[in-house]
């Protein structure tokens, strides 16, 4: 009796497993059937006519090639800005005492968490409004540099407190500048640090919509997260063969990324820092 | 120096070191430090106090009142709370925080993360990185995941229910619509927390427990509970942070349809860019801040109780 228990708890332990998984995979799933389904539907399906049709017709979309250099020129742009400022920022705070100087940290990590796009939406727009920002691509990366740096700086003070302080002590001995410290001792051997904030930074903004969304209103200057928007609610049925294929390509350098960071560091869990 | 501020979590304790070592000097320290605190200033900063003097005016994009706006006290607090359709966003998003973070992602990440330690290890790193997928792709890509899997006519709901004709999911039921995408969406960060959570459960005490023949809820209730509850707090916070804020129902529903899941995110949107009500949408965006500071302060606070 105990023993057929055992065999029906079993089996219904691996059938919650299974309709969770089912649950996360099948929304999934249509991002790799449907780039390649001739003509794809709603439906997840294999794909009828495999064919690679779809990504011909990216080339010919006049907005798509260049929403993706769009978002690749608002992620590099940012990734520049918040690893430039947050590396001199973090440094300067790591190697100078100044009175009350974590706990201003600590308030900046916070006003990040706090002042989000949604709660700043209003605020930014009027800003860029009348700043005459609205509809330039570095306005955007401004912005989206603000609310991302906290979290930087705060990373890497953490990952530049633990360099020891005897390379740049000896490098001063022998008449080397802060900046030339800077840059041929601490740069090198905070690499790692710089690379996770850049790769951290490249992630966020790739993906981000609301900013992006509301400050730039010129087709021509969106990025691949606004176009995705653009495809399936711009009037009539969606051109789900060019969706597909759009958003596939528009999701894998998250994928790469994430898959590398992760076979390099390990998974490493920054609670509050995803935004 | 350092005594004098509380050490906050997580930061490196100072180390007996003179001021300076390197010889950066003050001055040209603040010249290091300011390009980042500039930044933050002008775009995170003064936004959260500029929303305390837009809140208090009637700014409108358009008209006179966008050229010499004028000043109008708490007008805009009175018009929200005497408004509505602020009450009606307020309700729906304390529905989506609640249904989707609070009890979903929390009671499906933790489910996860205790079933997945029994299983074989292919079968959990596959269902971890699923979960794990649902959760870093873009948005916009993900809500026209949800769209076509809700889809009236061709959707995959529809197809696998044998439903003809279909039901529309999104224009019925908007907000199970986006509860129920919310917590396929942002259940990894809850299951990975629980199970970082659970590993600090002793296995003696868990073998303890099964010795004694206590039943699984007896488990989940006196052993593992005591453990991960303060876990499960930081979580829940955080999750209903996030949440609180998300604007990716937008690119599902747009709070449609006729405004049934026009949550606060998605509400101060159509009221500020849509409408152009600023003033009125910044005395809302005030509230949205000022919950979120609560929320945080909470966060930290429990945060700094957890025994290091």
């Amino acid at each position: 009796m105990t023993v057929m228990l055992a065999v029906v708890r079993r089996i219904g332990f691996y059938v919650a497993i299974g309709f969770a998984t089912a649950f996360f995979a099948i929304p999934l799933l249509w991002l790799l059937s449907a780039p390649f389904d001739d003509p794809p539907t709603y439906a997840v399906r294999l794909p009828r006519h495999f064919s690679v049709e779809n990504f011909a017709e990216i080339a010919r979309n006049r907005y798509a090639v260049p929403a993706l250099v769009n978002s690749l020129l608002l992620a590099i742009g940012t990734m520049a800005v918040v690893v430039a400022a947050a590396a001199l920022a973090a440094y300067a705070l790591s190697r100078v005492r100044v009175p009350g100087r974590d706990a201003l940290l600590y308030v900046l990590l916070l006003l990040s968490s706090v002042v989000t796009g949604t709660a700043a939406m209003v605020p930014i727009f009027l800003l860029m409004f009348q700043l005459n920002l609205i509809d330039s691509r570095f306005g955007v990366v401004l912005v989206l540099s603000g609310g991302l740096l906290p979290a930087a700086i705060f990373l890497l003070k953490d990952f530049i407190d633990t360099i020891p302080r005897s390379y740049e002590e000896s490098a001063r001995v022998f008449g080397a500048s802060p900046l030339q410290i800077l840059r041929h001792i601490v740069v090198p051997v905070a690499r790692p640090g710089l690379a996770t904030i850049a790769v951290w930074t490249i992630v966020q903004v790739w993906g981000s919509f609301l900013t992006p969304f509301i400050l730039l209103r010129d087709q021509g200057k969106q990025p691949a997260a606004v176009l995705v928007r653009t495809f399936y609610t711009e009037g009539g049925s969606p051109n789900l063969g060019l969706l597909a294929a759009f958003s596939l390509l528009y999701s894998i350098p998250v994928v790469v990324m994430y898959l590398l960071a992760w076979s390099r560091y390990g998974f490493r869990f920054h609670g509050g820092i995803k935004s | 120096m350092e005594a004098a501020t509380a050490e906050p979590v997580g930061v490196v304790a100072p180390r007996a070191t003179p001021t300076d070592v390197v010889g950066l000097g003050r001055r040209r320290a603040l010249g290091f430090v300011a390009p980042a605190f500039a930044l933050i200033g002008v775009f995170l900063i003064f936004p959260a106090l500029w929303t305390l003097y837009i809140g208090a005016t009637n700014f409108r994009l358009t008209g006179t009142a966008a050229r010499s706006p004028d000043f109008v006290g708490l007008d805009n607090y009175r018009h929200a709370l005497e408004d509505p359709s602020f009450y009606r966003s307020l309700w729906l998003t304390v529905i989506f925080v609640l249904g989707s973070a609070v009890i979903g992602q929390n009671g499906l990440g933790f489910a996860l993360a205790w079933v997945l330690r029994g299983v074989r290890r292919w079968v959990r790193r596959s269902v971890e990185t699923l979960v794990l997928l649902a959760w870093i792709l873009p948005s916009s890509v993900v809500a026209f995941l949800w769209i076509a899997m809700l889809d009236r006519d061709g959707g995959t709901v529809n197809a696998v229910l044998g439903n003809t004709p279909g039901v529309a999911w999104l224009i019925e039921y908007p907000m199970a619509g986006i509860v129920v995408f919310n917590i396929w969406r942002g259940t990894a960060f809850s299951m990975m927390l629980y199970s970082a959570a659970l590993s600090s459960v002793p296995p003696s005490q868990l073998e303890t427990a099964r010795l004694a023949g206590a039943s699984d809820a007896q488990t989940l209730r006196d052993v593992v509970f005591p453990h991960i509850r303060r876990y499960a707090l930081t979580n829940t916070l955080l999750i209903t942070l996030w949440t609180f804020n998300d604007f990716t129902p937008f690119l599902i529903t747009a709070g449609g349809p006729n405004h049934r899941s026009e949550i606060l995110p998605v509400y101060l949107f159509n009221t500020a860019i849509i409408g152009g009500e600023m003033g009125y949408s910044g005395a809302i965006s005030l509230i949205v801040l000022l919950i979120n500071l609560v929320l945080a302060l909470v966060y930290l606070r429990a945060g700094r109780r957890r025994p290091a």
